[in-house]
């Protein structure tokens, strides 16, 4: 359908070339700059085998408890029907803007050596290490898992459980037939994605691992610039968590087929197997088990947190500050990548769908990149002009919106292609051209999912605790650093006052942005 | 098998329909009216999906009210979603006869016959995607022909046919119910549907769905719900 195809304006092309040079330039041009430093004949030592060995390990051990346990927890979600399970279905979400720094908080309030557990056991529990990277890991992407899983459910169209119920099938044909090749669809890209996440995340394994024993390559990188200044030692693991990421990234595009699921009529899902008592009762079980699991530390926090609000360390506020002005910032840089490029991918696919679709593949490609990387990359980069120490804020505002770009182009790339196919065209048709048409024909479709990613990203980087603690000095913090500080002081009531005000902007921020996009909303 | 419906009330939301009714044995019955008109919450209840709020659904003189759907003597086709994406058309067919899909030689055989039946010989190995519309729903009435129940319901399977193809599942379908005297409802919206297979009809408008008379007396002299479907 040539005839709709909107000329492809300069204003579009160089927006969108912008944004794809800056995520390219951040992305990849980081990683040469990294690959220039990495010194491979000084080749890795035990200690960073032994990092290799523990990222890996975490991550398989993490992606397999929390997709084994989403299984049957999405399987519960989607076979019963009981007060309270929409609320349990939107706290799944929680998890993933929680900062990470207030989850390890929660966590600990939980299973640490004076946490709820080991009262009631008597005996103090150990978590720091491996099992509390991974326990950490779990409670973070359990929720994920059980999310994806269960959607995963619900696209099993209405009709194939009612034609079980006609054909007699049991519990376990049900299970044979409909729900193993959902999950053969579904399982593998949950645990990829879930295995690349844990690779990646470094407020938990700053918190809860280190030592010998529980360094993830993204903390040795974190040290080796940090502590020892070794420039080439942070490039040469910056190159193995490249390596890391990016096979993971490529298995992710390759094993996770699209399934052959429909999606049925829009019935509300009424199943007839899983009766047997037995199955009931483990449901219930499971359902409350992985409730209590994901819900008393969060809860915890907000009961911890209270008392210490009114009492908060003075370096509190000057670090708001900077969390704020980097939410925000972020977001606002995020959106705008995210729109540039859309704008381009929509137009291109008119004319060129290999293109359109190689920009969409670039796009969603920083979910694989490292913060770390980047950030040891900007490093090398910038030393040779300016003191890197200096640029903390710029830096972490560039590295905060590129992470965040593939959850907001997913977000606006649908909503936009939608825009242009639906009103663009009759936009077209009344002459409407450039600004205007934007304005008028697009953007009041645009608004809502835009408002809503602004405010996902905002989320996402005021909890951050990743290149900030690369670069900035000792006298300058976000609100998640100040948090670690006060948590490695051992200062744990301050700590989980800061937790509350954290999640409080978050929050807020989120609500704030979500808000803007809906005011004025007449398009229904 | 005679179907009674005997003051059968049903409610799905804010939606009510009521029916009390005889449908006797081997008739052809089209279900026609408006849409959201409750043509298919009717077919759901009588196939068990759909609990009634009161009253009684008698097959053959027994009270099968409360029966979950499968030891109902009862083959309902929806309008799409009727075979499994994975599944082979033989398999999707051998479902029928064995839920968990272990078959005997014997029972093999019957798939094929059935198959050929429907004229799908030799695509016994196809998945649905392989297939075009029209044979997909054969694939579908191959399995309730050997699934035999006396009771066949159809919930618009070959809306989505264009007209020939639709005339000739309709046939398909007539041949099937006649050689083994099965009871037959079929939703539609086309009275032409209705003239061409259907002896008797039900009007189903209002949140009522009245008795069932003869199709033509009902088209040569409709009621005024009908007038008002009809457009006339």
């Amino acid at each position: 359908m040539a005839h709709n195809a909107q000329p492809l304006s300069l204003i579009r092309v160089l927006a969108g070339g912008g944004a794809l040079a800056l995520l390219l330039a951040l992305t990849l041009g980081t990683v040469l700059a990294v690959w220039s430093k990495a010194s491979l004949q000084q080749g890795l030592g035990s200690a960073d085998w032994a990092a290799i060995r523990f990222t890996i390990s975490q991550a398989l051990v993490s992606a397999t408890i929390s997709v084994v346990l989403a299984i049957p927890t999405a399987r519960a979600l989607a076979r019963r029907r009981f007060r309270g399970r929409q609320l349990m279905v939107s706290l799944l979400g929680a998890p993933f803007i929680l900062p990470g720094i207030v989850a390890v908080l929660g966590i600990v309030a939980v299973w640490g050596r004076t946490g709820y557990i080991s009262t009631l056991i008597g005996t103090p529990l150990n978590i720091y290490g491996f099992t509390g990277v991974v326990l950490a890991h779990v409670f973070f992407n359990l929720p994920l898992a059980t999310r994806f899983i269960l959607q995963g459910w619900l696209s099993i169209p209405t009709e194939h459980f009612r034609l079980s119920a006609q054909l007699g099938m049991t519990t376990r044909d049900v299970n044979r037939q409909l729900e193993r090749p959902m999950l053969r669809a579904v399982v593998p890209g949950a645990f990829l994605l879930i295995f690349l996440l844990c690779i990646t995340s470094f407020a938990v394994a700053l918190a809860l691992g280190g030592g010998p024993r529980a360094t993830t390559v993204e903390l040795a990188i974190y040290q080796a610039l940090r502590f020892d200044f070794d420039l080439s030692k942070a490039a040469l693991l910056a190159m193995i968590q490249f390596a890391l990421c990016t096979l993971t990234a490529a298995a992710t595009l390759w094993i996770a087929a699209p399934q052959s699921f429909s999606v049925g009529l829009d019935r509300p899902p009424r199943r007839w197997d899983g009766k047997e008592r037995g199955q009931i009762w483990t449901d219930r079980i499971l359902l409350v088990v992985v409730g209590l699991f994901l819900f008393v530390p969060l809860v915890s926090i907000t009961v911890k947190g209270m008392p210490n609000l009114g009492a908060l360390p003075p370096q509190v506020w000057p670090a708001l500050r900077n969390s704020m002005a980097i939410a925000i910032t972020s977001a606002l840089l995020a959106i705008v990548l995210s729109l540039a490029l859309s704008a381009l991918i929509v137009s291109l696919s008119a004319r060129w769908k290999r293109g359109s679709q190689l920009l969409e593949v670039i796009g969603f490609l920083s979910l694989a990149a490292s913060p770390f990387v980047i950030g040891t990359g900007l490093f090398i980069m910038l030393n040779p002009y300016i003191d890197p120490f200096k640029a903390a804020l710029p830096i972490t505002i560039a590295v905060n919106a590129v992470m965040s770009l593939p959850f907001a182009l997913r977000v606006i790339l649908p909503a936009m292609s939608r825009a242009e196919h639906f009103y663009g065209r009759l936009g077209n048709s009344l002459g409407m051209t450039g600004w205007h048409r934007f304005r008028l024909a697009i953007w009041p479709r645009l608004k809502r999912p835009v408002g809503f990613a602004a405010g996902l990203s905002a989320a996402l980087s005021m909890g951050d605790l990743g290149v900030i603690a690369l670069f900035a000095p000792p006298d300058m913090a976000t609100l998640p650093l100040t948090m670690y500080r006060l948590m490695s002081a051992y200062q744990t009531a301050a700590a989980s006052g800061v937790a509350l005000l954290l999640i409080a902007t978050s929050l807020a921020l989120f609500w704030a942005f979500d808000k803007g996009g809906r005011l004025d909303h007449h398009t229904g | 098998m005679t179907i009674i419906l005997d003051n059968l009330h049903l409610r799905v939301g804010d939606f009510e329909l009521t029916a009390d009714f005889e449908i006797a044995e081997g008739h052809k019955i089209a279900l026609i009216g408006p849409s959201g008109g409750g043509k298919s919450t009717l077919l759901s209840a009588l196939a068990g999906f759909t609990a009634p709020v009161g009253g009684r659904i008698l097959f053959g003189g027994v009270d099968i009210t409360k029966l979950p759907p499968a030891k109902r003597p009862v083959t309902l086709l929806f309008q799409d979603h009727n075979l499994f994406p994975h599944l082979s058309a033989e398999q999707n067919i051998g479902l029928g006869l064995r839920p968990n899909l272990k078959l005997e030689a014997a029972q093999k055989q019957v798939v094929q016959d059935a198959l050929a039946r429907v004229g799908l010989s030799g695509h016994g190995r196809k998945r649905p995607a392989q297939l075009s519309g029209g044979q997909q729903q054969r694939v579908a009435i191959a399995r309730a022909l050997l699934r035999d129940k006396p009771v066949l319901l159809l919930d618009e399977p070959f809306a989505a046919l264009g007209p020939a193809l639709k005339h000739e599942m309709l046939d398909l379908v007539a041949e099937i119910t006649e050689a083994s005297n099965t009871t037959l409802l079929m939703v539609t919206h086309q009275p032409d549907d209705a003239h061409y297979l259907a002896d008797q009809t039900v009007l189903i408008a209002g949140g009522i769905a009245t008795a069932p008379v003869s199709t033509k007396a009902l088209f040569a002299d409709p009621p005024i719900a009908l007038q008002r479907y009809l457009g006339e």
